[in-house]
């Protein structure tokens, strides 16, 4: 374990308690309206650490509530993406020839898209601010980028003597990717799944930045950048509150992804 | 060379087919109409609508008249922006998107390319590092972070620079923008540089340069620096989708008369035509960039050309 890795998951450890534990810790909810504090800044008398919104919500409640969001999303779509990813990789990387281009020409195609056309148009697919469109809109394109790195993974490992044995001691296709394939490229795996986490991350807050992820009264760190961007002359806290906070979890995922992407997945830069 | 160029050529088109057919489709799919409002429309105007815009013709027969517009260039007639053709919206903005984009990607690659020769080179000293841990912090974090954060210090607290208001033609208007979109892949190419980079300079051809007693100038720049580009122009194709999307943000955020700022609205109010368009004019460009940075991989590459 590198120090990266450690205060990388230190900080991430930190980070997802404080914003389980938060509705414990703070006496106001995430849509509560204080009347008295309208666009207060931080303050220690009213239990405002973060100071509040024009709405007098509390930011602290709000960050913590957008950061559940984030952190939940970001596990879920990223177990999708590496689900259909490693699935359609192993089998392109393993099969070859015709099947395999035919396979990786279609992830070429849609990797040759921006990325935010295919999730604004999927957005539009559903009703407004649904997590599920959310879901399904960032799965759809974050399983490419693992996809490839499987395939090259798993291309590697094809033609090992292990692989060879298998065969001809008769196992299936399937049974020899699940066997002797997935195992060996777990590792590369997690070191990218690690990495996933905050693309996906950063997908949901761009999209709620546009206005077409979370909708009210929940709040994301993108939707909260997006208001406080909207006033931050007056009160700048209300953009700075959620900008670090998303900035300290996209650091710290990264930093434990590239930690891992060196101990696991050597030689792969 | 020139074959290797014509058969990516002609691998554009299916998809671009693919990229129009699947928008097309997916965003009908997609509940609502274009009239659809809080005030229903009297049933008779509401079928003359219909009828002026073909959407009473089912919906094979649209996609075919849309790709038949298409192929005479014509994007289509907004279904929002009553009398304006989709061509003339997306013109309006495009140029001043693109000025702002282009002007990033080359701000990104002047800064990102030596920044990161600099820190190879140098790779054991504190400065070097320091940079590279800094480029760590403008890969991660997103254009909608560093704009509004930008015009706070740039712009109110420390005003140098002009946000909002933009009055065309200023560049002082344009600084910051550009700024934000240039950061990450500017970030992003100083570390490819600096990691190939380092590759190269442990090479054999590279020793032998030292040992004649060349400067470090001249061994960077002649010998170590094309080599070392390989992975930084194959970088070419995603940074330019990197500051499409990043433009859409910069423009919102700063409140550029782009064309960025149709998309989302568009794709909300279900302007078909709207939305059409841009994916296609966005699509081809990043498409043609894809297809530059292969061509420029096959120049520096000679080896995948034969693939």
């Amino acid at each position: 374990m590198t120090p990266r890795i450690r205060i990388a998951a230190f900080v991430l450890g930190a980070l997802a308690l404080l914003a389980l534990a938060a509705p414990w810790i703070t006496p106001w909810s995430h849509e509560a309206l204080d009347w008295e504090h309208l666009a207060a800044p931080p303050q220690l008398e009213a239990s405002h650490w973060f100071g509040t919104d024009r709405l007098g919500r509390d930011l602290f409640a709000r960050g913590m509530q957008a950061m559940r969001v984030s952190l939940a999303l970001g596990l879920l779509a990223t177990l999708v993406s590496v689900g259909i990813g490693v699935a359609w990789g192993a089998t392109a990387g393993y099969l070859g020839g015709r099947v395999d281009a035919a396979m990786m020409r279609l992830v070429d195609i849609v990797y040759a898209l921006p990325y935010v056309f295919i999730v604004i148009i999927l957005s539009t697919l559903f009703p407004r601010g649904s997590l599920a469109a959310l879901f399904i809109a960032i799965g759809a394109v974050g399983w490419l980028t693992m996809a490839r790195i499987v395939r090259g993974q798993t291309l590697g490992l094809r033609n090992r003597e292990f692989v060879a044995a298998a065969i001809a001691g008769g196992a299936s296709t399937p049974a020899i990717l699940w066997r002797h394939i997935f195992p060996n490229v777990i590792g590369a795996v997690i070191a990218y799944a690690t990495l996933t986490i905050p693309q996906v991350i950063l997908f949901e807050s761009f999209l709620s930045f546009l206005g077409l992820g979370v909708q009210e009264p929940y709040a994301s760190l993108g939707s909260l950048i997006n208001e406080g961007a909207q006033e931050m002359e007056s009160s700048p806290w209300m953009l700075l509150v959620p900008a670090t906070l998303l900035t300290l979890l996209l650091i710290a995922f990264n930093s434990l992804g590239d930690g891992l992407r060196r101990r696991l997945a050597p030689g792969d830069d | 060379m020139l074959a290797y160029a014509l058969r990516r050529i002609v691998g554009l088109v299916p998809t671009l087919f693919v990229l129009v057919t699947l928008s097309f489709f997916v965003i009908r799919l997609a509940p609502g109409g274009p009239f659809d409002q809080e005030q229903t429309l009297p049933p008779a105007i509401r079928a003359n609508l219909d009828a002026a815009y073909g959407l009473d013709q089912p919906l094979l027969v649209q996609y075919g008249r849309y790709l038949a517009g298409l192929a005479q260039g014509d994007l289509g007639p907004s279904f929002r922006f009553k009398d304006f053709r989709v061509t003339e919206l997306i013109a309006s903005g495009l140029p001043l998107s693109l000025t702002i984009g282009l002007a990033a990607a080359v701000l990104a690659f002047l800064a990102g390319v030596p920044l990161g020769a600099w820190a190879a080179w140098r790779a054991h000293s504190r400065a070097a590092r320091t940079l590279m841990g800094l480029s760590m912090l403008g890969v991660v974090l997103p254009a909608f972070v560093v704009g509004p954060l930008l015009a706070l210090v740039f712009g109110i607290y420390w005003p140098i620079f002009r946000v909002g208001g933009y009055v065309p033609g200023d560049p002082a208007y344009l600084v910051l923008p550009v700024i934000t979109l240039a950061l990450p892949v500017a970030a992003y190419v100083a570390r490819l540089t600096r990691d190939s980079m380092r590759e190269v300079l442990r090479s054999n051809f590279i020793r032998t340069a030292r040992a004649k007693g060349l400067g470090a100038g001249a061994i960077l720049w002649r010998h170590a620096l094309r080599p070392a580009l390989i992975p930084v122009v194959s970088y070419l194709g995603p940074a330019v989708a990197f500051i499409v999307t990043g433009s859409l943000v910069v423009e919102s955020v700063f409140g550029l008369p782009g064309s960025g700022r149709y998309l989302v609205q568009a794709a909300i109010d279900r302007d078909y035509t709207l939305v059409m368009g841009m994916i296609l004019v966005y699509g081809v460009f990043t498409l043609v960039c894809n297809l530059v940075a292969d061509l420029a991989y096959g120049w520096l590459d000679p080896r995948v050309r034969l693939e």
